[in-house]
């Protein structure tokens, strides 16, 4: 007999999008493991006549290249008996004390040697990480990074998505290129729109490290994180560095006033099969040692191109985030990764990323796709352009401080063009390329590359190559400006251009705020000691935060539904008892032919009124409109329809669809048929609504209607329109006011 | 918008911690920050050395990095302050003979030595520790 196939239960599971990724067995031979190997050694530092001869159980002959850099130049001697001397317990209790400041943990950790931390941060489980990096993280205000390319390094629309990354908060912008030569132009693209979006944006085009260097020392770009970083000396030499040739470039940037922090992260040494059994976790942190030690301000890790590995493994994920508190501990900026899409699953990405978000870091992504999945020249990153408005969401359901903000939908539209045409303006001007009107209308109302359609790449090179060629520098982008008539942006980039020169950026975690102040652990420390300490969003920033632009008020809801107003269901006077058998009333709720014109469903409130009328008439039965003014209850409405109806049968329906059949005999809440879910009912059920009304006036059995059921968030969709249009209601609702019949004309 | 910022949003004039003035800071060319402006830039008076860091402005972030706990941005800061005098060229020269597999020891020897003779001790030093290290574990040319 073959294997049967899985019940139909597994095979549903099987089609979800979780199981498009990989996992791995557990392997240490392989370094397919997060926290901890057997071969990862033991924490040891001896130390004779202030030299390292042991650390982590490789006695000084054997040091390799990582080792030997991090023994010479990447530990404090002078606290290093004191805190390997700690038990791994008793530091990591530390970490998560709200009464011993970041300071301590700082002074303790620069003694401790890669596999201690490694140890220690093992021990910590997820919310006792997240304590840990909202105390340990440098600076206090937490930040965010973006990506800002596309698939043809068109350089109009990478000016309006550098223009509508920073307007969304974003304070660093990475751009990168799918042709190398393209590189420059990118540059001076998003240096351009980044300025209109706001001020004190720092720009990055990640390349290859001359170019970027050459980019940076021109002022077209003013910091750079490529800089690699690995764990084993194997991989590092294959990766054709050296940690001195790292610490050289490391100085090499800082030398042209650039900021500067180097990458690294799990999984990276796995791919390379140069992991030597050792855990990913230990093996960072050796890359973490040598940031420090060869003189990096900060470090994005947690995982990076490797993210995906970590994932597959058992804890993956929360060794990627041991990773981003390991940064901290050494004193250093982070930035925390989230930069790979790691699942094919939405909620295996948020899992990942969500709680980094509400810790706080540095830099919560190092590097959020702002631009479409597609148009990442990264690849994609774990959240894009598709996940701004979740995220967005996320920020405010927290009420926590990611870094982004909402913008006024026609401010985007604005600074798009404006920055697509100065771009253009500045390209023509410096004679490097010439755009159409029609291109700069596209660039602007793209939602990615696929809607510009055939662009001139060549343009684009061309213009790259003679921004290089020509040498041009930041000093002529802004004279460009100027001459085209952007004085405010030539003036922004010159003041930013001047704030880079005194320095203040090159310290840890150095951000500019849109003031053009330097935010870093120096101007800006972090200060959390528990709660009520620590940074806390203003109460504008806060306001910034909440205000989600999908956000509606009852106001906004009276607004929406007067659009809809008709000259229709106008008072004709007092209601009254009718009399014939076949006389069922409709009742409807206060707001009804007043302030509430539509319905949950969509479907107009008369448009309901004439189906529910065209029912009932189907059966012999005449309706009329009664609208109650002394209650919103649907119950209490269609009970008081039915005991003015000749026939004793009465439809209640409030404005917002929900509706029902009543009888004069029943309790208010014991209804003959309900339409509960408003938001689902079709023209053609509320007309059965009103065809069953009249089979039950007439003594005859009913069809009775089956509720539409859904798998969609109802709930969630209508819930604050439910609550407003309620209170539309409730404000039209009057005690003392008397039944009215409305007028049926337009509805028969 | 002519006027400097710096740290904690001080206007020109203020102090920065390492108590240098602002306004006192300069480019590379020894051009003070403060005549960077729109106008020089208007009247063709502001080259690229102007817009360099200049050591002096890397020696005292050097000693604010050392006071906030991190004595190893403080070797890379004061190196860089050395760096600023060599041309591009020449800096991407050294980084590309400090690649594994590019130097011999001796010349990597060479090149600390007349690095030291440039003025640049600090580079100097990083370099001769690379030929020693290098030859220990077989990263020489």
């Amino acid at each position: 007999m073959t294997s049967p196939q899985p019940v139909g239960r597994i095979r549903f599971m099987d089609q979800q999008r979780v199981n498009l990724d990989g996992f791995a067995v557990e392997d240490p031979e392989l370094g397919l493991t997060a926290m901890r190997s057997p071969r990862d050694p033991d924490p040891s530092l001896v130390v004779k006549d202030g030299r390292v001869v042991e650390l982590d159980g490789v006695p000084e002959a054997e040091f390799d290249s990582i080792d030997t850099y991090i023994a010479r130049h990447g530990l404090d001697l002078a606290v290093a008996a004191e805190v390997m001397g700690l038990t791994d317990v008793a530091f990591a209790r530390l970490l998560v004390d709200p009464a011993v400041p970041r300071a301590e943990i700082i002074r303790l950790s620069a003694g401790a040697t890669p596999a201690k931390l490694a140890r220690v941060l093992a021990l910590l489980r997820p919310p006792e990480l997240g304590l840990a990096m909202t105390k340990l993280r440098a600076r206090r205000t937490p930040s965010n990074q973006a990506h800002v390319t596309n698939r043809l390094d068109d350089p109009l629309l990478l000016a309006a998505d550098a223009a509508t990354a920073a307007a969304f908060g974003f304070r660093e912008v990475e751009t990168t290129v799918p042709v190398l030569a393209d590189a420059p132009s990118n540059a001076v693209a998003c240096l351009i729109g980044a300025a209109f979006g706001a001020d004190g944006v720092l720009i990055q085009c990640s390349v290859e490290e001359a170019l970027e260097l050459e980019l940076g020392m021109r002022g077209l770009t003013s910091y750079a994180e490529t800089v690699s970083l690995y764990g084993t000396e194997q991989v590092f030499t294959d990766g054709d560095d050296t940690p001195w040739s790292k610490a050289f470039l490391t100085s090499a940037y800082a030398s042209r006033g650039m900021k500067m922090r180097v990458s690294s992260g799990a999984g990276a040494e796995v791919l390379m099969a140069g992991a030597r059994g050792q855990s990913m976790l230990y093996l960072e942190a050796r890359c973490v040692a040598l940031a420090r030690a060869i003189g990096a301000q900060g470090v994005q890790n947690g995982g990076i191109d490797g993210a995906s590995v970590a994932a597959a493994v058992p804890s993956g994920l929360r060794e990627l985030m041991s990773e981003n508190v390991m940064v901290m501990m050494r004193n250093l900026e982070s930035c925390s990764g989230n930069d790979a899409l790691m699942s094919e699953s939405d909620m295996r990405r948020t899992s990942r990323t969500l709680p980094i978000v509400l810790a706080g870091s540095d830099f919560v992504f190092s590097g959020f796709g702002s631009i479409q999945r597609y148009d990442n020249m990264f690849g994609p990153s774990n959240f894009n352009a598709e996940d701004i408005d979740d995220f967005l969401a996320m920020q405010r359901d927290w009420g926590i401080d990611g870094g982004l903000r909402t913008v006024a939908p026609a401010r985007i539209g604005e600074l798009r063009r404006e920055a697509a045409q100065a771009c253009r303006a500045v390209y023509a001007h410096l004679g490097l390329a010439d755009f159409s009107d029609e291109h700069v209308d596209l660039a602007v109302d793209a939602a990615g590359s696929k809607d510009l359609g055939e662009t001139d790449t060549l343009a684009v090179l061309s213009a790259a190559h003679a921004i290089r060629q020509r040498g041009l520098t930041v000093v002529d982008i802004v004279a460009a400006l100027d001459e085209c008539g952007y004085v405010d942006m030539a003036e922004r980039t010159m003041a930013f251009t001047r704030a880079r020169l005194t320095g203040d950026y090159l310290q840890t975690s150095a951000i500019f705020d849109s003031q053009l102040r330097v935010l870093s652990l120096v101007t800006d420390p972090n200060d959390y000691a528990g709660p009520g300490t620590g940074y806390a969003p203003t109460p504008e920033r806060q306001r910034e935060i909440d205000a989600i632009r999908q956000a509606r008020g009852v106001e906004d809801l009276r607004a929406v539904q007067a659009r809809s107003a008709v000259a229709m269901l106008a008072p004709v006077g007092p209601a009254r008892p009718g009399q014939g058998p076949r006389d069922v009333v409709i009742g409807v709720s206060p707001a009804v032919g007043r302030d509430v014109w539509r319905c949950l469903s969509g479907l107009a409130v008369t448009g309901v009124l004439r189906e529910m009328l065209a029912g009932l008439e189907e059966e012999g039965c005449t309706g009329r409109i009664v609208r109650f003014n002394d209650s919103v209850d649907l119950g209490r409405i269609g009970l008081a329809a039915a005991r003015l109806a000749g026939s004793g049968i009465g439809i209640g329906l409030q404005g917002k669809g929900t509706a029902l059949i009543h009888r004069r005999d029943l309790a208010p809440l014991a209804n003959l048929e309900l339409y509960s879910v408003a938001p689902s009912v079709t023209p053609e059920l509320y007309r059965l609504l009103g065809a069953n009304a009249a089979r039950h006036a007439k003594g005859g059995t009913p069809d009775p209607a089956r509720n539409p059921y859904s798998d969609e968030a109802i709930e969630a969709r209508y819930h604050t329109t439910v609550i407003a249009l309620m209170e539309l209601e409730r404000r039209r609702m009057d005690a003392a006011a008397p039944p009215e019949e409305l007028s049926l004309e337009g509805l028969t | 918008m002519t006027e400097i910022r710096g740290l904690s949003g001080q206007s020109a004039g203020g102090t920065v911690p390492g108590g240098t003035v602002v306004s006192e800071i300069r480019g590379l060319s020894g051009k003070p920050v403060a005549d960077l402006t729109l106008e020089a830039v208007r009247a063709g008076e502001v080259s690229l050395a102007d817009l360099r860091i200049h050591p002096e402005t890397l020696e005292r972030q050097a000693v604010v990095a050392q006071e906030h706990g991190n004595p190893q941005l403080a070797d890379n800061l004061r190196r860089a302050a050395e760096l600023t005098q060599l041309p591009d060229d020449d800096v991407l020269g050294i980084y590309e003979a400090l690649r594994p597999g590019r130097s011999t020891a001796a010349e990597l020897t060479v090149l600390a030595e007349s690095l030291a003779d440039r003025g640049l001790p600090r580079c100097a030093a990083l370099v001769a520790e690379a030929a020693e290290v290098y030859a220990r574990r077989g990263l020489t040319a």
